[in-house]
């Protein structure tokens, strides 16, 4: 059954949304999104790393990703100024990595692979990893939620009510690493953190409460990879791209729907 | 304003009078002053400990030389300036905040009800009241609808937190703090933005809750006089401790009229006068609440 490489695709997509839209969430609420780019662009470099010491590039985008969601972690502790920083980090992490794979020896990589994602190019092993990664992080959000909802809402609160918020943080920085590890493949490192921002900010319109903006931002997850998917494969378009245009169009339905929403709930 | 009696003064008042430390807080000396409280015990059973507490934002300290315990079922109220390092400190005895200087022990397992001074909900995080009294233990719908009845808004429960007013915020703070059947309260200015008769209601509210659960109380306020008169113990702060005792005592300490003027004693003897026979009444008839209707009626 799993022969088919559309039906692999498929499943490869609805496992990383559904590690996404509740990561997504807490990306969105603690206003995280320079941070998601930082890591994801850092994976390029990974990507560099793990084909100059033949490792595979899951682990070598794993190893990189970690080490800059680390690093980010840390300054925002110290209080850098988060903006400027991430931004900074983020962009020389995709430039370094683009000229790091250029000093390739002997090998013609194609880097649009690892940019905008090779979804349909998901082979049986790849489908493995990216679940098993997927429920992993899926699976810590479930077990840590409350403490970790507390901690994005107010880390003072949380330290009154005996938490921890400092491992809460680092609950969502292994998190992120992650998601970026299982996503490259499917919409690349540029468009990872679209999958983790555009599924939540739709699902924000809609949702009135942390648990069931966490449960849309999956569906429309899901319905943008089935969507995408479906439209890569009628206009042959690329497929990491049309999914993330298709969450895109969500979101901007999502607006005036929330209005609605709203409008409806006002006695 | 009428001058405190005469009478009713005390020897620790006497002594803090001639402390020669006479009105040097505000200039920063420092000094536990008052003479009057007895020295730090190291108690087994004191809820938070703290020995010569420091704290710092990478500049100068903040707050520093703090020595504090407090018991179980005691209200402690602090009181001093704006920036005077009232939030500091309770930041800093929650363990929200790492001392620079000295330590802080709080008893293992401790529950605290925390009201903090400012609780801003980013508006990407839908929040409604309900849930947000569950964070992070779940309480049942019944026990929330009693507490929020409690504290006067029974009818926000399906509300989200944006869209409350400020007093109604407040009282949810405070409703999610009871919840947690807390060991110890503690309340960075909860009476901000309450009407008046709600704040007169507050104060019932908390004494009573202390006769319920028997929970220490540790509260910042600016209400002086009212605040006064319902603590055990008042904590003079100016970035250090300048006087802490009973409330007659810190109200004729020099430290503290230096701070707030003599003027404030007048108000506190009327409360004080209020709050005694308050007390006469012995037993309670019904539980206190917070009603928002409370001096309409
Ligand atoms: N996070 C922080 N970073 C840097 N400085 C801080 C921080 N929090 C407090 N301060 C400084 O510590 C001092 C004491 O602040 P604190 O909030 O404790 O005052 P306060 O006594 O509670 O005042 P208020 O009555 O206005 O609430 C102030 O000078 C303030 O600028
Ligand atoms: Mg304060």
């Amino acid at each position: 059954m799993l022969d088919d490489f559309f039906l692999r695709a498929v499943l490869a997509g609805l496992a990383v949304v559904l590690a996404t839209g509740p990561l997504g969430c807490f990306v969105v609420w603690r206003r995280m999104a320079y941070f998601g780019d930082a890591t994801a662009h850092a994976a390029i470099l990974g990507v560099a790393l793990a084909l100059g010491f033949s490792i595979s590039i899951f682990i070598g985008t794993l190893v990189v990703a970690l080490v800059m969601a680390m690093t980010v972690a840390v300054l925002a502790g110290r209080g850098w100024a988060m903006d400027t920083t991430l931004g900074v980090l983020a962009h020389s992490a995709l430039a370094f990595g683009l000229v790091a794979v250029s000093f390739l020896p002997g090998v013609r990589v194609d880097l649009t692979a690892y940019l905008f994602g090779d979804i349909l190019a998901v082979n049986r092993v790849d489908l493995a990893v990216i679940s098993g990664g997927a429920v992993l992080v899926a699976g810590l959000l479930v077990w840590r939620w409350s403490a970790l909802l507390t901690a994005t809402l107010s880390e003072d609160l949380a330290h009154a009510a005996g938490l921890h918020p400092a491992r809460e943080r680092l609950v969502l920085t292994l998190a992120l690493a992650v998601v970026v590890a299982v996503a490259l493949k499917v919409v690349g490192a540029l468009l990872i953190a679209a999958l983790l921002i555009v599924p939540a900010a739709a699902a924000r319109a809609l949702a009135r409460s942390p648990e069931a903006m966490a449960l849309l931002a999956v569906a429309i997850g899901a319905a943008a990879v089935l969507g995408g998917l479906r439209a890569s494969l009628v206009w042959d378009t690329p497929a990491g791209p049309s999914i993330v245009a298709v969450a895109a169009v969500i979101f901007a339905a999502s607006l005036p729907l929330g209005v609605l929403a709203r409008a409806g709930a006002r006695p | 304003m009428p001058r405190l009696p005469r009478r009713t003064m005390s020897a620790a008042q006497v002594s803090a009078r001639s402390d020669p430390h006479a009105g040097g807080c505000a200039d920063g000396e420092g000094g536990q002053g008052c003479g009057a409280h007895p020295p730090l015990q190291p108690s087994p059973e004191a809820l938070i400990t703290a020995r010569g507490l420091g704290v710092g934002f990478g500049g100068p300290l903040v707050l520093r030389d703090v020595d504090f315990t407090i018991a179980p079922g005691e209200i402690v109220t602090i009181v001093g300036p704006n920036g005077s390092g009232k939030s500091v400190l309770l930041r800093a005895l929650l363990g929200i905040l790492a001392p620079r200087r000295g330590q802080v022990t709080r008893r293992r397992g401790l529950r605290v009800g925390y009201v903090p001074q400012r609780l801003h909900i980013d508006q990407a995080l839908p929040m409604p009241v309900h849930r947000f009294l569950s964070l992070p233990q779940r309480h049942g719908p019944e026990a929330q609808a009693r507490v929020l009845a409690r504290v006067g808004v029974p009818d926000v429960a399906h509300k989200q937190m944006t869209v409350l007013s400020g007093g109604q915020f407040q009282r949810v703070l405070l409703a999610r703090a009871l919840l947690a059947e807390p060991e110890l309260l503690v309340l960075d200015e909860p009476t901000q933005g309450l009407d008046q008769p709600g704040t007169a209601a507050f104060y019932r509210l908390i004494e009573a809750v202390r006769g319920e659960l028997g929970c220490a109380v540790l509260s910042v306020s600016h209400d002086l006089h009212v605040v006064m008169s319902a603590s055990d113990r008042v904590i003079c702060l100016n970035g250090h401790i300048c006087c802490q005792g009973t409330p007659q005592v810190v109200l004729n300490a020099p430290e503290y009229r230096a701070l707030f003027g003599p003027g404030t004693g007048g108000a506190l003897a009327l409360y004080q006068h209020h709050h005694d026979h308050a007390h006469d009444h012995g037993g309670v008839a019904e539980p206190a609440t917070l009603d928002q209707q409370e001096g309409h009626g």
